[in-house]
């Protein structure tokens, strides 16, 4: 007996150390999600932009979401950030003075901030219930209410603090962007693209999307050329002199890369985008628990295990206490 | 085998005496103010009565009620795992009135639960196969706190046996006992360390001086010690509050368990931070580098006091150091869930009062039906025979 009690916390010690193992050994032990083969996007060009908040009017009457008029009471649609009657919402962001637009020193310019569908989405890895999905072949991060328990990890998970709850509904749902799905599946694009007058927001192919954008990297800052607008394939564009465009997509490879990616003339960081690694958070944290579970067989077989153990010594101990009570009576 | 002497078997008793005492009146007036507030949230949602919001999505129902609750209710844990998987009978006697508190606890972590899920109706879908994710913290979180829920209440029956005399239940129930005591320990030990996978995923937004690999490890020794020093806690208070007779040389014993699992904790902790190298970000004086220190001098507070031996046999010093080491625990487990937490773009939290009502009521029922349970039903032994031959 002595020695299964060694036995067993030697294969304790074994599991702890499993447990506390780090590194890319057990990060590998999940597999990287690619993107998938119709993978669709949006291309968000912030020089592009003029602010015209259409698209954020076509997002809401799409998605029929109340207009928010903060600063403007009953006026018009006003809302500061992104939040549960708001999955798309542009906002400027300023530098010193902020007089001249797309200039990194006392410039001004916009950004549009939604879901990004990203490749490796955390909050689709989060949810216990499959309730956040990724289409297997648009790649497009969508949500079903009718499995959703509001549990909120989504939202703890998301590095981009994309997903909103209904705070102060009833029976609430979780609210982010799903790039008009909907549209999408009758042939259409996403909302806020088919109304946007300069290209700024351009749908179509993530992979014709990231060739957009390595020629759009190639511009001579000041010489015109001709934008889509729309969808990449529109054949409609529109002629704009090539700004000094930041040498960096995001979202081409933050965190395993997104499906909507931002090209801008102005440092990321002054829109609050974050700096993030290659590799997502979201393979950490479930490399981890594959490690430790395998599949739900590690728990069973010590399962197993403790069952004969907690057998052995309660009969022992049982037998033990009608011994002491027999001796009790005999004393 | 000096240590089976001190077994006594079954001799647990229904303390008697009156129920309705002014402990028992006041927790349940505060659990009446926190029913109103429940009912509130179910008719007008969670944001007419919590201050939680897009950026802090969870709150104290998760941080207090869930995840430092349930360290506090992994007193049935650890001593089902000392007494029968480490064949340490002696303490047989404290597993009945641990069980008890763990299963209040972790019952109204599930009624806290309730609360704070938005779209409760749909919990069912956690049993569906098609809808389960596999690859979810929070799915394995669920479903073990959900199991070993029912499991609690099982390994509860024996006492409503004994009381009830269902003499053919309880031997049915003695043949399948050993798989529910053997999941009392499994499933904790899995759940547990999973509180900790949980908040890896929130990345950048946890401080670094929480944020690590090690998380599993730290929520898995942070649930053991905190269940020694509950059981180290209740016992204390029932034993002065129903004059149950002098248990401090079991106590003691657990005292001594406690300092190496508290000390091997502490090495691991200082370690890990140490080797990331955040250790500046500690002692930087910013309010996290603090709140880091404060966690865990309570813990090395309370493990310098048990570190010496003379001062377990003390049952003042033995309470002050479980209440430093509750302390200390909580805090890390706060710390990780809501302090050291930042989603960025200037979000703020703080509990309302209405959410910390809901938190006060569903304490205040835990003691209410813990004083209840142990005056109707088995629960207590009593310790002259073990205080005699120690």
């Amino acid at each position: 007996m002595k020695m299964k009690r060694r036995e067993f916390i030697k294969g304790a010690v074994g599991s702890l150390a499993l447990a506390s193992a780090s590194g890319a050994g057990i990060a590998n032990a999940r597999t990287v999600q690619a993107l998938p083969p119709g993978a669709v996007g949006i291309l968000y060009d912030s020089t592009l932009c003029v602010g015209c908040n259409a698209c954020m009017a076509a997002c809401k009457k799409a998605n029929d979401k109340n207009p928010e008029p903060v600063n403007n009471p009953g006026t018009w649609d006003n809302p500061q950030d992104l939040s549960a009657s708001t999955l798309n919402v542009i906002k400027k962001a300023s530098v010193g003075t902020g007089e001249v637009k797309d200039s990194p020193s006392d410039g001004y310019a916009f950004i549009k901030r939604q879901c990004l569908h990203c490749i490796d989405p955390s909050c689709v890895t989060a949810c216990p219930v499959s309730a956040l999905t990724k289409d297997e072949e648009t790649g497009i991060v969508e949500y079903n209410k009718n499995a959703c328990i509001g549990c909120r990890y989504c939202q703890v998970a998301c590095p981009y603090n994309i997903p909103k709850f209904e705070w102060d509904d009833m029976y609430p749902e979780i609210v982010k962007c799903q790039l008009c799905s909907h549209l999408i599946e009758k042939g259409g694009i996403s909302a806020c693209c088919s109304v946007c007058p300069t290209g700024a927001s351009l749908f179509g192919p993530v992979e014709s999307l990231i060739e957009e954008s390595r020629r759009r990297l190639q511009m001579k800052p000041g010489k015109a050329y001709e934008y889509p607008v729309g969808s990449i394939d529109s054949g409609e564009t529109h002629s704009f002199a090539a700004p000094h465009y930041i040498r960096h997509v995001y979202g081409l490879e933050e965190l395993g890369g997104t499906q909507v990616m931002y090209m801008s003339a102005m440092p990321y960081k002054e829109f609050g985008l974050p700096a993030f690694p290659k590799e997502s958070f979201v393979s950490m944290a479930s490399g981890i628990q594959y490690a430790i579970y395998k599949g739900m067989v590690y728990p069973l077989v010590v399962l197993a295990g403790l069952v004969v153990m907690v057998k052995k010594n309660k009969k022992s101990e049982e037998a033990e206490g009608h011994d002491q009570q027999q001796g009790g009576d005999h004393e | 085998m000096t240590s089976n002497k001190e077994v006594i078997m079954s001799d647990a008793k229904p303390l008697g005496g009156r129920i309705i005492t002014p402990t028992f009146v006041i927790c349940l007036i505060i659990v009446g103010i926190a029913g109103f507030y429940a009912v509130k949230r179910l008719i007008f949602g969670i944001g007419s009565i919590s201050n939680m919001n897009d950026g802090f999505p969870w709150g104290i129902w998760i941080a207090y009620d869930v995840v430092v609750g349930t360290a506090f209710a992994c007193g049935g844990y650890v001593m089902a795992l000392l007494v029968y998987i480490l064949n340490r009978g002696e303490f047989h006697p404290l597993v009945r009135p641990a069980l008890l508190a763990s299963m209040f606890g972790y019952t109204l972590a599930g009624v806290s639960v309730f609360l704070d899920i938005g779209r409760y109706l749909n919990v069912y879908n956690l049993y569906l196969p098609w809808q389960m994710n596999y690859h979810s913290v929070m799915f394995e979180v669920a479903m073990c706190i959900g199991t070993y829920i029912f499991v609690l209440w099982l390994e509860f029956t024996p006492a409503f046996v004994e009381k009830y005399k269902l003499t053919k239940f309880g031997e049915r129930l003695n043949k399948v006992i050993f798989i529910l005591i053997a999941m009392g320990v499994l499933l904790p030990t899995m759940h547990q360390s999973s509180l900790g996978t949980m908040m890896l995923m929130a990345g950048f937004k946890l401080s670094p001086l929480w944020h690590t690999q090690a998380l599993p490890l730290l929520f898995l020794l942070t649930a053991v010690f905190m269940g020694f020093a509950i059981v180290v806690f209740e016992a204390s208070i029932s034993s002065r509050v129903y004059k149950l007779g002098d248990e401090t040389p079991m106590l003691s014993k657990i005292a001594r368990i406690m300092v190496w699992v508290i000390g091997f904790y502490l090495i691991i902790r200082f370690q890990n931070v140490f080797m990331r190298g955040e250790m500046a970000l500690a002692f930087s004086g910013t309010f996290l580098g603090n709140m880091f220190l404060l966690e865990n001098l309570m813990l090395l507070t309370g493990l310098i006091i048990l570190a010496y031996p003379n001062n377990r046999t003390s049952p003042r010093l033995l309470f002050i150091a479980a209440v430093c080491i509750l302390i200390g625990g909580s805090l890390f487990r706060f710390n990780t869930y809501i302090i050291g937490f930042d989603p960025g773009t200037g979000w703020k939290y703080f509990p309302s009062i209405g959410e910390q009502m809901i938190t006060y009521g569903l304490i205040a029922f835990e003691i209410a039906a813990y004083t209840l349970f142990v005056k109707i039903f088995p629960v207590f032994s009593s310790h002259e025979h073990t205080a005699s031959n120690s």
